[in-house]
């Protein structure tokens, strides 16, 4: 493969910057029969707690008019089995697994931190918008103070860059990414999901058992594109973007808005090899516009 | 393995009131499939996000499932025409046991019997019973079984009584006497949660192996998303990867 897509971000070397997004793509295994994992900036593989989680009860997906909620609720196996049964697994894909993590206090993101602060981790990727739960998460996504403490608990107790991923369920997303910055995260990843709702009209109940969800989608592409660029404005750290990624044009998108690298989401369910399309797509793109490599398209919107 | 696969339609076709039989030309998802397992069917439209799960019925004369319309997606799938092209992610779960030695008795209710007929096509002795709403809903399901070599003999039920030669009520009321009246060497269903649980705890009191097949809401089917999760005796267990078959030991305790 070429060298146009090549990238680094806080010292992660990428083949390309097009990431799976957490939540999206399990621990990455699941996709090998479709997606040449090691061709991918990184897995951002399935939330992780402290503990074993089931996550919510009842309906946990809707469709929605381009796009879907979700409540899943932080279902995962915990940190432990990661590391002893998942990790070892992964390790024959090449790939770079960055590992989302979410806590219900400020302790849990340093312990968090510090037991996956091992070798064939390439970065951390703090969740503090997951909208799904009500003990962790978002409650520090949605307070700048909060999600600085977060942000530093976990830089105290790991050598790996810190990537926090931020809500878009804020007033005003570029204080908490100037906050986070300040405590001294590496980059930040927007947008989680918006928070959302859907009711059956028959019996007059939500779809989904959690009652609320996160909405996820294309039709959430113009509010991440918005914020990619304020964010990408406020701050110095590098910034991956996604929210409703589809395509190469959609990902060329984010680039221009700001964003060093995107992630890809939902889309990854419909068309589970379709990273490799956009991979494929974004190289004839900034060979059509006549660039080197990736780094010239981020930030280069036009003001209007 | 499961790959993402191109196939025209064959047929699709009103076979019940809003009941549809869709026959896509697949040879080689055909012979790959294993009685129980689905495909992920995507819309032919930027209109839906998530594909559409579909145990598959039967591997004759095409790939087949049979699906009601609920909803957007259904009500789309059922104006497709002859010679669209559809993109099938599939052969997707773990599938049935099919090497039992002798007969099974397969327990389908309402569109749950679909996976069943493959059950029908690929092993070798088995007899049905069949739960549907009313007459129509049943008809259609005994045209597809009535001529397979395996099947030995069908019950039906309906829950109005409208098909005369079955019995009124549901599959869990007229169980009890098929498993007393003869051996079976287990129990293979799939339905509704609640009928699907009557019947493996009739299964078990029986003392026969039972195994269950589940529908849930599903966006990846490949086990990363985690829509479809079930608790399970040993654990969570994802419906799409671990199943959609399942022993029935793993939900009912002894």
């Amino acid at each position: 493969m070429s060298k146009i897509l090549e990238t680094e971000i806080c010292g992660i070397k990428m083949k390309t910057p097009i990431l799976t997004a957490s939540g999206t793509c399990g621990f990455g295994e699941e996709f090998e029969n479709f997606v040449e994992l090691d061709k991918l900036g990184g897995v951002m593989v399935k939330c992780l707690t402290l503990k074993p989680r089931s996550g919510n009860k009842g309906v946990r997906i809707a469709e929605t008019p381009a796009g879907m909620l979700n409540s899943i609720g932080l279902e995962n196996p915990g940190v432990e089995k990661f590391l002893s049964e998942i990790l070892p697994r992964l390790k024959k894909y090449n790939m770079n697994i960055i590992v989302n993590i979410s806590g219900s206090t400020v302790e849990d993101y340093g312990e968090l931190a510090k037991l996956l602060d091992v070798d064939g981790i390439a970065a951390l990727e703090l969740n503090i918008s997951c909208p799904n739960v009500k003990d962790g998460g978002i409650i520090f996504g949605t307070s700048p103070k909060a999600a600085a403490e977060v942000t530093a608990a976990a830089k105290k107790n790991t050598t790996k860059p810190v990537i926090v991923k931020l809500s878009p369920n804020v007033t005003d997303i570029t204080e908490i990414a100037f906050a986070v910055e300040y405590a001294g995260a590496d980059c930040v990843s927007l947008i989680n999901t918006l928070m959302g709702m859907q009711i059956n009209i028959e019996t007059w109940k939500p779809t989904l058992g959690n009652v609320t969800g996160g909405l996820s989608g294309g039709a959430v592409k113009p509010v991440a594109i918005r914020m990619v660029y304020q964010v990408a404005k406020a701050v110095k750290i590098p910034v991956i973007g996604m929210g409703g990624i589809r395509t190469c044009a959609d990902a060329v998108e984010f680039f221009l808005a700001g964003a060093s690298a995107v992630a890809i989401g939902t889309a990854n369910f419909a068309d589970p090899n379709v990273t490799m399309k956009i991979i494929d797509d974004l190289e004839n793109y900034l060979q059509r516009r006549g660039l080197e490599n990736i780094r010239e398209l981020v930030g280069k919107v036009k003001e209007a | 393995m499961s790959k993402i696969f191109e196939s025209k339609i064959k047929s699709n076709v009103e076979v019940a009131p809003t009941i549809f039989k869709l026959t896509v030309d697949a040879p080689e998802l055909a012979t790959l499939a294993k009685a129980g397992q689905f495909l992920q069917l995507k819309l032919p439209s930027d209109k839906f996000t998530l594909r559409r799960p579909f145990g598959i019925a039967s591997t004759k004369d095409g790939v087949n499932i049979f699906y009601r319309v609920v909803g957007e997606g259904t009500k789309f799938l059922s104006t497709l025409e002859v010679g669209t092209t559809l993109n099938l992610l599939a052969p997707l779960g773990n599938g049935f046991n099919v090497d039992a030695a002798s007969k099974v008795l397969l327990v389908g209710g309402g569109m749950g019997i679909a996976p069943l007929l493959s059950v029908a096509e690929k092993i070798r002795e088995v007899e049905i019973l069949i739960g549907g709403k009313n007459r129509d809903e049943v008809i259609f399901w005994l045209k597809e079984f009535i001529h397979l070599p395996s099947v030995h003999s069908i019950f039906v039920t309906t829950d109005d009584g409208s098909y005369r030669y079955g019995r009124k009520g549901f599959t869990t009321d007229y169980l009890p006497e098929i498993l007393s009246a003869e051996k079976y060497s287990a129990v293979y269903t799939c339905g509704p949660d609640v009928m699907m649980y009557g019947v493996a705890l009739e299964a078990i009191a029986n003392g026969l192996p039972c195994e269950m097949c589940f529908e849930r809401r599903m966006a990846c089917g490949l086990g990363a998303c985690l829509s479809c999760s079930v608790d399970t005796v040993n654990g969570r267990k994802k419906v799409c990867k671990d199943g959609p078959v399942f022993d029935a030991r793993e939900f009912i305790e002894p």
